[in-house]
C-alpha cells in the first residue's frame, strides 16, 4: 500500500535525553491510526516532529514522496496538520478564530463553508459572534478543529483532543473524524489514552519508552 | 542671562545627595555604593562632555560632528541592546532602528528650518532622539521577550495551522511597538500639565521668552513621536524573527 508518510530510523535527543529511538513507520494514505501509551513515552514528542513544530535529530521522514526538508514548513504545515489537546483560541469571538485560516492564506472568507463547519459539529451560526471565553469545553474543541479542518489537510495529528470531554462530545468528535477520514480521505494519527477509542482503533499503534510498536 | 549656577553652588547643592544616602542607609536599601558611582560617574561624564562639546562647537569641523553623533547613536544602540537580551543581533538591530529613527527625525527637522546646521543645534537635538529611540526600543525588546513567553502556546497554535511567522507574531509584534511609543504619546498628553520639559526649561531659564520657548517644545514633541515610532517599528520588525529558528519553529 502507497504510505503517504514514512519514518526510517527517527531518533530525537533533547538537552542529553533519548526520546525517541529509531522509529521507523510508513503510515498509509488514508490510515486512521491510534497511538497509544504511557505518558512521558514519545507520543506527543512523535507527533510533534510529524508537524514540523519541532525537527528530528536524526533519520528520515518522507512525506508525500518527498523528505520533510524540501518542504517549506509555512506549506507543509498546511498539508500536516497538528491539533493540541486544550487549545487556545485567538481573539475575542468565534469568528476570529474560523477565520484565521482565511487570513494566514490571505483567502476571502468562505462563509457557507464555515457554517456548513460549524453545523457538522453542533455548532449553529450564532456561535460566530459568541465570545470564546464563553465557550465550554467541548465548543472550545470543536472550534479549534475546525480552525484545522477548513482547508482539508492530508493528514490530522490530534494530540488527546477528546480527553477531558463529556460521552457527547466525544461523539460528537469522534463521528466528525471518521467522515473526515472516510469521506474525504484524510489520514488521522490521534494520541489517545481512552480504553474505548483504543478499543475501536483500526490501526493501533504504541510508543513504549521512546520506541515505537506498530499492530494493523 | 540669570545663570547662576557655579562650582560652589553646585557644592552646597551636593548636599542633596545625602539625603539620598541617608535614606538608603537609614532603611537599609544598600542603594549607597550605587548612589555614589552615580553621582561620580554623573559629575565625570558631564564635564568630559561639557568640555568635549565646547570644543566641537568651537572648532565647527562636520567631520567631528558627525563622529559625536556616531559616538551618541553607537551608545543609544548598546544600552537599547542590554533590553533585549535573547534576541539574536539585538545590537545591530538596535543600532539601525536609532540611525534610520534618528536621521530620519533630523532631517525633517533640517530640512523645515526648525534648527540649524550649526553643531551646537545638531548635536543636543541627535541627542535628544537617540535617547527616546533608545528608551522605546529597549522598551519594546523586553516587550517582545516577555510576550514570546508568556502567549508560546498561542504561536504555536498559529504556527500548526500553517501561519508564516509574521502572521504568528503580528500581534506580540504590534503590542512591542505600542509598548515602546507609549511613553512618549502619554507625556505629549501631559506636558506643560504635569511637566515643563527641559528644552522649554532651559530655554526659559536661559531667559527667553516662554511663548518663543514652548516653540521648541511643541517641535520636541512632534520629533519624538517620529522617533520613537521609527526606531520601536524598525526594531520590532527585525527582531521577531529571531524568536524562530531556520525551519520556523518558535526557540
Amino acid at each position: 500500500m502507497q504510505a503517504i508518510m514514512t519514518l526510517k530510523q527517527v531518533n530525537y535527543q533533547a538537552e542529553n535525553k533519548h526520546i525517541l529511538h529509531d522509529i521507523n513507520w510508513a503510515i498509509p494514505v488514508g490510515a486512521q491510526v491510534t497511538l497509544t501509551g504511557p505518558s512521558g513515552s514519545g507520543k506527543s514528542t512523535l507527533l510533534r516532529i510529524m508537524a514540523a513544530m519541532i525537527s528530528k535529530t536524526s533519520g528520515e521522514l518522507v512525506f508525500d514522496g518527498q523528505p520533510i526538508e524540501s518542504y517549506d514548513p509555512v506549506l507543509y504545515r498546511r498539508q500536516v496538520s497538528y491539533c493540541f489537546q486544550q487549545p487556545t483560541l485567538f481573539g475575542e469571538t468565534v469568528a476570529d478564530n474560523v477565520t484565521f485560516p482565511y487570513r494566514i492564506r490571505k483567502q476571502p472568507v468562505d462563509h457557507d463553508h464555515i457554517l456548513a463547519a460549524l453545523e457538522y459539529v453542533g455548532l449553529g451560526e450564532q456561535t460566530l459572534t459568541q465570545p470564546i471565553v464563553d465557550l465550554s469545553g467541548g465548543e472550545r474543541q470543536r472550534v479549534a478543529l475546525i480552525r484545522n479542518i477548513l482547508f482539508l489537510p492530508r493528514i490530522l495529528l490530534l494530540d488527546e483532543v477528546t480527553a477531558g470531554l463529556d460521552e457527547q462530545n466525544r461523539e460528537i468528535i469522534h463521528r466528525w473524524l471518521r467522515h473526515l477520514n472516510v469521506d474525504r480521505g484524510v489520514t488521522t494519527i490521534m494520541i489517545t489514552h481512552d480504553a474505548q477509542e483504543i478499543a475501536a482503533a483500526s490501526t493501533l499503534a504504541k510508543v513504549v519508552a521512546g520506541r515505537l510498536e506498530v499492530q494493523a | 542671562m540669570n545663570l547662576a549656577v557655579n562650582n560652589t553652588s553646585l557644592f552646597f547643592a551636593a548636599m542633596l545627595v545625602l539625603v539620598a544616602l541617608g535614606i538608603s542607609l537609614w532603611q537599609k536599601l544598600g542603594l549607597d555604593k550605587d548612589i555614589i558611582v552615580g553621582v561620580v560617574r554623573a559629575i565625570v561624564q558631564l564635564f568630559t562632555v561639557g568640555y568635549l562639546l565646547k570644543y566641537i562647537f568651537r572648532v565647527d569641523n562636520v567631520w567631528l560632528t558627525l563622529a559625536m553623533m556616531g559616538f551618541i547613536i553607537f551608545n543609544a544602540a548598546w544600552n537599547a541592546k542590554k533590553r533585549g537580551a535573547g534576541i539574536a543581533n539585538a545590537f545591530p538591530i538596535a543600532l539601525l532602528a536609532i540611525f534610520i529613527s534618528t536621521g530620519v527625525t533630523l532631517g525633517v527637522l533640517i530640512l523645515s528650518g526648525a534648527i540649524r546646521l550649526i553643531p551646537s543645534q545638531i548635536i543636543p537635538i541627535s541627542g535628544m532622539i537617540a535617547s527616546n529611540s533608545m528608551v522605546a526600543i529597549g522598551l519594546a525588546f523586553r516587550s517582545l521577550n516577555s510576550q514570546f513567553h508568556d502567549q508560546r502556546q498561542g504561536v504555536l497554535e498559529r504556527l500548526a495551522l500553517g501561519s508564516d511567522l509574521l502572521d504568528a507574531s503580528i500581534a506580540i509584534v504590534r503590542e512591542a511597538i505600542r509598548t515602546g511609543m507609549a511613553p512618549t504619546i502619554d507625556s505629549a498628553k501631559t506636558v506643560g500639565l504635569v511637566s515643563l520639559p527641559g528644552m522649554m526649561s532651559g530655554l526659559i531659564f536661559a531667559g527667553v521668552d516662554p511663548v518663543h520657548a514652548i516653540k521648541y517644545q511643541i517641535m520636541v514633541t512632534f520629533m519624538l513621536l517620529s522617533a520613537t515610532s521609527l526606531g520601536s517599528i524598525i526594531a520590532c520588525y527585525l527582531a521577531y524573527r529571531s524568536f524562530y529558528n531556520a525551519q520556523k519553529q518558535l526557540k
